[in-house]
């Protein structure tokens, strides 16, 4: 399943959806809000989307996943609006037979929706805010 | 003959141009390369940026897609979600 929300994400809700009864492992990697950037502190990050386009990207990344990885669930849920440190902004779950399945599909999952998906997050700090990666 | 279609902005490009959507004025068989060409010219802060790209209608475009006056599309400045 993937979700796009503007709501706190439930780590126990996300588990209880990808639970399988032929699952041997179950990877959850959760993105949180760090406390500063490269040692300058950080006050909150403001996420914003193309929602429809981040969704049918999502989808496209656990697509190409189930094509991989011979995965039981999953889930893939991504917050937007504005996040404190400390929240999670970002929740792969993975449910596989076998953990090397579950670790390997769940990093590719991360590390794709990262480069690709319509999600964008301006650091805001106590002096001044930044859009992340913007610049050259 | 001229069509005219408006271009949805996120992140760093609404913040430069403080607009989140641009109208923008397409001659007939104009692609996504005409669009960027133009949205330069007239947006020269977009410059600025690390890379641009476009989405049509919710799917990333190479730049010669010829754009029609329905499309919904969408600049893509680096993404960083996560």
């Amino acid at each position: 399943m993937i979700t796009l929300t503007s709501d706190p994400i439930d780590v126990a809700l996300a588990m209880k959806d990808i639970q399988s009864e032929q699952a041997g492992a179950i990877d959850i990697f959760l993105g949180v809000v760090r406390d500063n950037t490269q040692e300058r502190p950080v006050d909150r990050l403001e996420y914003e989307a193309y929602d429809r386009m981040a969704i049918s990207e999502m989808q496209k990344i656990a697509d190409s996943a189930h094509t991989r990885w011979p995965i039981l669930r999953y889930t893939i849920i991504h917050r937007k609006g504005t996040l404190q440190i400390g929240e999670i902004a970002v929740l792969i779950g993975v449910a596989t037979a076998h953990r090397a399945d579950a670790f390997e599909a769940c990093r590719y999952i991360i590390d794709t929706i990262k480069q690709t998906v319509p999600i964008w997050k301006k650091e805001v700090f106590t002096n001044g805010e930044e859009w992340v990666n913007a610049h050259p | 003959m001229n069509s005219s279609v408006s271009v949805l902005l996120f992140g760093i490009t609404r913040d430069l141009t403080g607009q989140s959507t641009i109208p923008v004025s397409l001659n007939e068989g104009a692609n996504v390369g005409d669009l960027l060409a133009q949205l330069h010219q007239s947006y020269p802060a977009l410059t600025g940026i690390r890379s641009l790209l476009v989405a049509v209608n919710g799917e990333y475009a190479e730049t010669d897609l010829t754009l029609t006056s329905n499309d919904e599309i969408a600049l893509i400045p680096p993404v960083s979600g996560g």
